[in-house]
Formats: C-alpha cells, structure tokens, sequence
C-alpha cells in the first residue's frame, strides 16, 4: 500500500462515490453519514503524506507511473513535490469540512449533491499530483463538472447564468490551454521523436523565445481565468454568488489554486525564458497590483456579503500571482504559503455567510447589523476569520502577505509600495463588513432570536482557526517543506540565482543600495 | 531569565477570561486580570534584579518564526536600559489602571470582555517593547492596534464608537505603510531584521539609504503616535472606556511611535533629513493640537488633544538629539495624562456620563479627592517646578534651543498653551459654581487608590526617577545648554498660561466669549479643528468611495469587463450552430462541450500525425 499511498488519496474520494450510488435516496441521513465519512477517511489517509514526505529531497516525491494511453504517450503518472502537498492537504480538509457544513443547508438531491462533491474531490486532488500534461488536463476538465452542476443544480437564484459562465469562461481558457499542451507535445516529438506528455521530459525541450511567449500566453488565458486575475474575473462574483456554501468554499479555497499552482508547476519550469521576458513579467505583476487595489475597492463597495468576500478574492490572488512573478524564492514560497492561507481564511468567510444564509436566506448586508449581540459565539470566529484575512501577525495571513511583499520588493521597490496599499484596503472592507453585520444595534427584528453556532457548525470552523494560528505563530514547518521545490524553480529560471545571491552579500554596500534608488 | 513570563501571564489572563469569563463571577475576573498583569510587573522587578545594572543587551532566543531563503526572523526578546523603562512604565501603570478599572466598570456589560482585551493589550504592548528585531516588534505593533479597535469600540452598540474604532485601525494601516516598506528595506540592506545586526552594520551605510528608512519608520510612528498628518483616529478614540483612554491613548500604545524612533536612535543620527523630520512633525504637532485643545468642551477630548500635544514634545526631543529626554517625557506623561484621564474618569463617573465642562463647575468640594489629584496632574503638565512634567519639559527645551532657538520658542509657546487649556479644564471643572443637574458623588476607594499612586508619581516622578542619566550610556550625550534663563522663561510662560486661565474662568468669566466674538474667524476655525476631517473627508474618503462604486465598480467591472464578456457570449450564441444547443439545457450543453473538446484534440492529433 505504501507505494501507492497517492493513488490511494486521490481514489478514495471516487471509491466512496460509487459506494454512494448504491445507498438508495431515500435514505438521506445515511448518504450524508457515508459522504461525511468519506471526507474524514480521505482526509485522514492523506496526513501520512506529510509524515513520509522528506522534506530535505529535491524533486517529485511517491511517484507512481502507469502506462494508460500507449498510443497517445499519455501515462497515469503522479508526485509531489513540497508544493502540491501543501495544497493537497488543504483539499483533502476543507473538503471534509465543506462537505461537513453541507448537513442541513442541502435537502434537495441530496444523493447527487454529495456525489458531485465526491467526484469534485478527485479531480482537484487529481490537479495538484499529475505530473503527466495530459492526466492533468484530464482532471483540470473533470474539476469543472461537478462544480457546474454544484452551481447549476443547488445554487441561488440566478444560479444557471453564473453556471453557465462559470463554465464557459473557464473552458475558453482550457482550449486554449491545451493548444499550448499539444504544441509542447509536438515540439517534442520533432525534438526527440517520441511523443510524450511527461512534464520532465517536455522540460528538456529547447524552444525558441519566441515559441515560449506563444505557449506562455495560452497557458496564462487558462490559468488567468481560473486564479482569477484581472480582467478576466468577473466569473467569479456571480459564481460565488449563486453557488451553495459548500460550493462557494471549495472554488475559493482550492479550485481559485488550481491557476496559481498551474503557473507554479507549468509555466515557469516549461516555459523559462518566458518567465523571465520582461514584457511578460511587467504585465503579469502589474495586473496582479491591479487586482490587488481593484479587487479591494470594488469589494468595499458591495452590498451583498458574498461578492464582497469574492472580490477581497481577486485581491488576495492578486498578491499570490505577484509572489510567483517576483520570481525569488521570497516571493514564491510566500505565495504558496498566502495559497494555503486564502484558502483557509476565505474559506471561513464564506462558511460564515452559510451560517447565516441558513438562517435568514439573504446575503444583503443590509439585512443584518448587531448580530455580535444575538450570536456571541458565531461574532467571535467571524472576527477571527476577518483577522486572519486582514494579515493580523500571529494569524496565518501576515506571515504569507509579508513573504510575499518581501519577495516583490526585492524585485521592484514600486510594486512592493503599490501591493502594501492593498493591504490598508483590505483592513477597511473587512473592518466595515464586520461593522455593518455585527456590531451596533440589532436592526432589523428577524434578527432577534438567530441561533448561534451549534457545535456541529463549531466543529466546522475549530480546524480551520487552529490552523490559521498555528501558521501564523509557527509557520516553519511549512517553510522548510517549500524551500527546496521553490529553489528548483527559481534555479530553474533564472539559472545561477543563488550563486548571485551569495556574490551580493559579499559587495559592498554602496553597490547593493545602487539598487535602492 | 524567562522574560518570555512577562508578556506570558497577561496572555493567560486573557484566555482564562475569554473563556471562562463569561459564566465566572467579578471577583474571579478581577482576580484572573489584575493578578496576571502583578505577576507580570513583579516579573519585570525580578528581572531587573538578575540583570543587575542592566549595562549591556540582554538577549533570549525562542525560536525561528519565518524562514524563507536569506529571510530569516527569530522570535527573540531583548532587555536592555530602554525596554527597563518601558516595561516598568507598562506594567506599573498598566496594573494601576487595571485596579482602577475595577470601580469604574463596576456597572458595565461585558465585564469579562473589557478585561479579557485589557490583558490581551498587555501582552501586545509587553512583547512590542520586549522584541529583539523589527518584525517581532511590528507583532506587538499590530496587536496593540487591534486591541486599540477592540476597545474603542466597546461599546458596539454605539455608531460612532464603532466607527472610531474602524478610524484608529485604518489610519493606523496607512502608517504601518511606511513601517512595512521600511522593514522590507531594513531586511534588503542589511541582510537582517535584528536590532543588534542591523544598528552594528548603519555607520557607513549610505546617508539617502538611510534617511529613506528613517522616514518610512516615521511614517509608520506618526501613525501609531497620532502625529500630524496622521492624529485624527486618536480624537475620535475618546468613544472607548476612560480607563482605556488612560491606558492605551495616554500613558503607553500612542509612545510606541516614540519608543520606535527612540529605539532606532542609531539609524536617525546617521539620517540627518530624517531626525529633523521627527523634530518639525513632533513640533508642528504640538503646537497646533495644543491650539485645538484651547477650545474643546469635552473634557476627554481637551486631554486628547493635549495627548497628541505632548506626543509631539516627545518627537521634538527625539529629533534634536535629546532621545533620552524624549523618553524621560514619555514615562512623566505617562503618569500624569493617565492620571488626567483617570480622574476625568472619575469626574464622569461622579456625573453619571457627563463629560461637557461647560455643565461641571464647583466639583472641588463636591469630590475632592478627584480634584486634589487632578490638580497634581495639572501642575505636572504644566511645567511647574519641582514636578515631573517641568523636568522632561525643560530638557526637550534646553536641546531644543541647542539646534535650533526658534524650535525652543515654538515648544516654549506650546509650553504656555497646554497650562492655559489644562486649567481651563480644571476651573471649569472644579471652580466656580454647579451648573449640572446630577448629584456629584465621590468615586469609591478602589479608584481613589490609583489616583492617589498617579498623583504622587505625577508630583514626584521628576526628581524620584532620572531616566536621562539611567538611559545615559545608551544615547549619543545631549547637548544641552546650562541657560537659567531659558528655564526661567519657560516656567514663566506656563505660569503666565495658568494665570491667563484663572482670570478667563475664574475671575472673569465674560471675558472668553467677547474674545470668540471679536476674533470670529479664528475662532470658528480652531473651534472645528482646522476642517482636517473634513478636508481628509472630501479629499480622500469620498473620491475612494464613489470611484470605487461608480467608476469601478459600476463602470470598469459591470459596464466594461462584463459586459463585453456577455456580449462576446450572446454574440457567439447567436452565430454558433454548435454553440446554440447551451439554450435546450443545461446537461446537454455540457455534453456538448465535452464533445467539442475531444473533437479539437483529435483533430489537431490527426492534423500532426500523433495517433500511431
């Protein structure tokens, strides 16, 4: 078994879907009994990762290679490396923890509900270990599936224009995504004459500048898409919007990855020389300043609490694409590290929302105002949710924005100065949301007698604050377990780095600060 | 040593009422909160103990926090001189304010709640001063300033106290702008965030270098230390609990602006443009808050403004050179702006809420001890010799008049403005006759203590602590000029203050409001603090807010993006014969598109000959 330790992860989630097709619906508490099972049992068998994971090995680590389409070159090949594994654990617990505060909030479909999220599961674990392009594509498309049925089926309103969009926005991305797989397929095959969609192999290619931009760009239209970075986020409002609680968890916290972690693992290994094009990394850092400031001030504006936290979304990746195009192990580890953290804090946001959407079936902020006085126990972790995402030391946000904002000012003194304004914003949105939901006077009288937070809605959100604190006070595990991935790619692109690196401490002053002005 | 102890007992206090507070009784709440924040203050005497003279920098090393490639950050306390005074400042007045809290809570809601974020305050403001490099000092920053909002917006049912509360946590992010660019070129130069590596490795380092983290650093202390342009949260933080206005907005978290600049004298010594910025803002922001505080009706208000005043006074001494003087000002206010504070607090209390001095009057009988003590305060502040604020006054002055005279005479004037408006509060107060409708009672025991404690602290401090000399081998030497007569002048110009003061609101009282009415103009114009929130308001609050909604929102994301990406999709839904099938439903759209998908891979593997 132990060889097999990731495909076991990554199936367990389909081996409890198809059990679950055979419970009967009818038996509503049974399902969810079983799902909920299966989320813990697939978290659970996913904490030895971390045991057996070394972390001082370079390289893909419990790889598993089977042959699977001959005739394409395609294989069933998974790894992880420091990385994947950090967000492999984030999947495998806010999954059980979004499949978890699903008990009451879905009562229609239930069956198909949780089998959506079973096959959800699958795929985007399936995303963070394949190291074969093709595989990956694979479940990239199978994420994309269950999420539009989740949307479309058990979502608000105007649940079936935001699925729709949601689906094709991202499929316009992956078509041209692929367009850029098969040109490195058949570069490939030109090169070396076999065909292969092996990330390794399709590493040794040689490609001209040129090239590279081309297929940099189709992977950035997939990958921009579904971070999202601005401009192309407008999918991600609406989606949130209509989508059940569970299903706004799950896109926030590990779907919105799935983009970053593709220009972490795709972009810059396959695609050095474009990574380190200026144009290219101009244009990338400057729309993530954009979707920093953007996202923050178009979230201060919003009346319904869910698009608020959606935009303070396009904020937060914003500063995770920044980290990544700073292009120094500072940057990137801590926008790995701020990945996590998003995931955890915005997924507490919005299972916050749910709490209250269960109650009252309004999102508008309006409706609310001195919920502190009517649920004391809910208005605490709401705070500790909102200090976490407004990067409060000691929680897990600083540690990530300030990694980060290390890393971009390394890299350009003026995006460093343009993303900390980011950070002020983000105080305001979230001081004022809190403000207008939770504090003053109870307003409006259907507010009066809310329950507060039953224990099963407490154990919901007690993994996710211990986890937040934990990074925030001690976040060095995570730190070494990033540090050599995150070498390898910064070597990788900009070869001779850390030598470099070593030579600058050894100048003198007065040429280091040369930089300075 | 443990000095991990020091911030470690609050913190306990803070659990244990956070959690338990609510079911437990007054008596174990006070005993968890007041008990924590003595066991601390006797944890900082022991410490004091062990380390003997303390003349060298004590370090302890806990563990790592952040690594990542070169960056690397400890959790690392330090002692040396400097945190002695800070820590004991902290916890001794901290633990009187604690008692004293004790009585005038006595009959709010959320009693465990204003305690259990009292303690966690401590334990920020305890590992601020204790932080043995930037950023374990930007976590006590920023938790201090969280505690700040906390407690400001105690009382959450009230609008403007919530809305103060947003206001001091904003305004404070804006400084910590600055204070983070500054740690980022910190780390960038010198390799680490260490006070000690760091201070070691700034002579020789470039002067432009170092005057733009001088002033970044600046930024990030005119934030927390309610400097201009950056005062106007601390106003407005009056909305919180008194005693948290003597705790939090006097006697500690608004000094940790001046600890900051204090701590990182090395790096302002070395950056000339940056020092002397730290003397025009502190010098600027005396004089005109101290103006303010001449007109202001609510008596926590006047003491705001003269808080922001005295911080000021404080950032003088720090920019001419006089560090040591700036601290010394730093620990006298802390006793006697706490002790203003207190004593309004108890005025408030024996009024049941009043806090307009024009409806006081006549209180000095009425409660005496409150006035008695109150008046001790005021004497300090004024700069009357022998008491504590005329010692740290004088020094800041006579450093002052060695860089630059004009600076004296601008901190002398300031000097004469804060008598005149501390007695106009005190006559007001305490002289003439009752013009309230409430029955004046004198505040119990438990609050009359600490008061007391202030009151001799605030008369004695002066000459009972030198911190200057303490503090000596830590600071370049002061130069400081030996002139009676700049003492003398000094002294009389505050005299001349109380004197003005006394024959405003004692003798005549007419004569203010014929001099409102001759001088209109100025009058109205100090009256409302010089428009500033409104100017910051249309300036900068409202263009934020409606491009935000307006243009960004409304306009660039709906009217632009969106809208373009929808007409894209009607448009090829219009064209494309495939594509029209997403309207028969929702499954068989899907189907669609996963057919099409496969149908481009195949085609495009068939074009390249890819499938064998």
């Amino acid at each position: 078994m132990d060889q097999h330790l990731l495909s076991l992860v990554l199936f367990t989630p389909l081996a409890g879907l198809v059990v679950l097709l055979l419970i009967p619906s009818r038996q509503k508490d049974l399902i969810r009994v079983w799902a909920n099972l299966v989320g813990f049992v697939g978290f659970l068998i996913s904490l030895p990762l971390v045991s057996r994971f070394d972390r001082s090995a370079g390289g893909f680590q419990m790889v598993e290679r089977a042959g699977w389409i001959p005739s394409l070159g395609a294989q069933y090949l998974v790894g992880i490396d420091g990385i994947s594994l950090l967000l492999i654990m984030l999947t495998t617990l806010v999954g059980f923890l979004a499949i978890l505060s699903s008990w009451t909030a879905i009562q229609d479909r239930v069956k198909e509900y949780y089998a959506m999220f079973l096959l959800l599961q699958t795929g985007m674990l399936g995303v963070f270990m394949a190291l074969d392009f093709f595989l990956f594509y694979v479940f990239w498309e199978l994420v994309l599936v269950p999420m539009y049925f989740i949307i479309g089926v058990w979502g608000g309103p105007r649940k079936l224009y935001a699925a729709i969009k949601f689906f094709l926005y991202t499929l316009a991305g992956s078509v041209l995504m692929l367009l850029g797989i098969l040109t490195l397929y058949f570069q490939h095959a030109q090169q070396f004459g076999s065909y292969t969609f092996e990330i390794s192999e399709l590493m040794k290619l040689d490609l001209p500048l040129g090239m590279q931009q081309w297929v940099f760009w189709a992977f950035f239209l997939g990958f921009a898409i579904k971070v999202p970075m601005f401009p192309f986020h407008t999918w991600l409002p609406d989606a949130h919007v209509e989508a059940p609680t569970a299903g706004s968890v799950i896109l926030a916290s590990v779907l919105l990855k799935m983009g970053t972690y593709g220009f972490i693992r795709f972009s810059l290994p396959l695609l050095p020389k474009a990574s380190m094009d200026a144009t290219i990394v101009k244009t990338l850092a400057v729309l993530s300043i954009i979707g920093i400031i953007y996202g923050a001030l178009v979230s201060l504006m919003q009346a319904d609490w869910k698009k608020l936290v959606a935009y303070s979304s396009v904020s937060h990746l914003g500063f995770c694409t920044l980290g990544i195009f700073a292009l120094n192990p500072n940057g990137l580890a801590g926008s790995v590290m701020q990945q996590l953290n998003h995931g955890i804090s915005t997924g507490m946001l919005f299972l916050i929302i749910g709490v209250l959407y269960e109650r009252r079936h309004t999102r508008e902020i309006a409706e609310y105002g001195g919920l502190a006085h009517v649920m004391p126990k809910y208005a605490v972790v709401f705070a500790i949710a909102m200090l976490s995402s407004a990067g409060l030391p000691l929680l897990n946000g600083f540690v990530g924005e300030f990694t980060i904002l290390q890393g971009a000012f390394e890299a350009s003194h003026v995006w460093a100065a343009f993303a900390v304004t980011g950070v002020i914003l983000g105080a305001a949105y979230l001081l004022w949301l809190y403000q207008r939901t939770m504090l003053g006077q109870v307003t409006n009288g259907k507010n009066l007698h809310l329950a507060d937070l039953s224990p099963r809605e407490l154990a919901v959100f007690l993994p996710l604050m211990a986890w937040a604190l934990w990074i925030g006070v001690y976040p060095k595990p995570y730190f070494e377990i990033l540090e050599k991935p995150v070498a390898q790619i910064v070597e990788r692109v900009r070869p001779g780095y850390f030598q470099g690196a070593a030579q600058a401490a050894r100048t003198s002053p007065a040429e280091v600060v040369a930089g300075v002005r | 040593m443990q000095l991990w102890l020091i911030p470690a007992f609050p913190l306990a206090g803070f659990l244990i009422n956070g959690l338990l507070g609510r079911r437990a009784s007054k008596g174990f709440i006070n005993a968890v909160a007041i008990g924590s924040v003595l066991l601390s203050f006797a944890w900082v005497l022991k410490t004091i103990m062990g380390l003997g003279d303390v003349s060298s920098r004590y370090v302890e090393h806990y563990f790592t926090w952040i690594q990542s490639g070169a960056l690397q950050v400890n959790f690392d306390f330090a002692v040396d001189r400097l945190t002695v005074v800070m820590l004991l400042v902290v916890t001794g007045v901290g633990a009187l304010i604690h008692i004293y809290s004790v009585g005038y809570m006595g009959h709010e809601g959320g009693y465990y709640r204003f305690f259990a974020y009292l303690n966690l305050f401590m334990f920020f403001m305890l590992t601020l001063v204790l932080a043995a490099n930037y950023l374990v000092l930007f976590v006590g920053w920023e938790g201090v300033g969280l505690c700040s909002y906390l407690l400001i917006g105690f009382y959450f049912l009230r609008q403007s106290a919530t809305n103060a509360g947003n206001k001091a946590f904003i305004v404070n992010r804006i400084g910590d702008f600055g204070f983070s660019l500054a740690i980022f070129l910190v780390f960038l130069n010198f390799g680490t965030l260490d006070f000690g590596g760091v201070f070691a490795n700034v002579p020789g380092k470039p002067e432009t270098l170092l005057n733009t983290i001088g002033l970044l650093l600046l930024v990030g202390a005119c934030g927390k230390s309610a400097q201009i342009p950056l005062y106007v949260w601390l106003p407005d933080a009056m909305e919180g609990p008194t005693p948290v206005s003597a705790l939090i907005h006097a006697a500690t978290m608004v000094t940790a602006g001046v600890y900051m600049v204090a701590r990182s004298n090395v790096i302002y010594i070395h950056a000339p443009v940056a020092q002397e910025a730290v003397a025009l803002i502190g010098l600027a922001t005396a004089f005109f808050s101290a103006t303010i505080g001449l007109l202001q009706n609510d008596i926590k208000k006047i003491f705001a403004y003269s808080t922001v005043s005295q911080l000021g006074y404080m950032f003088v001494g720090a920019g001419v050179g006089a560090f040591s003087a700036g601290i010394y000002h730093l620990v006298t206010h802390a006793f006697f702006k706490a002790l203003l504070f207190l004593g309004s607090g108890s005025v408030i209390h024996a009024l049941s809420g009043e806090q307009d001095v024009r409806r006081m009057g006549g209180l000095a009988k009425k409660i005496p001890w409150t006035f008695w003590t109150m008046l001790c305060a005021a004497v300090a502040i004024a700069g009357v010799p022998p008491f504590s604020g005329f010692y740290s006054k004088d020094m800041i002055l006579a450093a002052a008049y060695q860089r630059a005279p004009w600076i004296y005479w601008v901190g002398a004037i300031t000097a004469g403005l804060t008598a005149f408006y501390v007695f106009r509060a005190i006559f007001l107060a305490f002289f003439g006759a009752y013009r309230g409708h409430e029955h004046p009672h004198e505040s119990p025991p438990v609050m009359i203590l600490p008061l007391a404690a202030l009151a001799f602290l605030s008369l004695a401090g002066g000459f009972l602590f030198d911190v200057p000399q303490f503090l000596e081998r830590l600071f370049p030497p002061i130069e400081e000029s030996h002139d009676v007569t700049l003492v003398a002048v000094s002294v009389a110009i505050g005299l001349a203050g109380i004197g003005l003061a006394a024959l405003f609101y004692v003798v005549k009282p007419s004569l203010p409001d014929s001099l409102a009415a001759s001088f209109s103009g100025v009058y109205k114009l100090i009256y409302n603090k010089y428009f500033v929130d409104e100017i910051y308001d249309a300036a900068v609050v409202k263009p934020v807010v409606n491009g935000s909604r307006s243009l960004l929102w409304k306009g660039v994301d709906v009217g632009l993006i969106d809208a373009g990406v929808n007409g894209l999709g009607w448009s090829a839904r219009g064209i494309g014969g495939i594509l029209r099938l997403l309207q028969s439903g929702s499954i068989r759209s899907y189907a669609t598109w996963v057919v099409f998908g496969s149908v481009v891979l195949m085609v495009a593997m068939a074009m390249a000959g890819g499938v064998r």
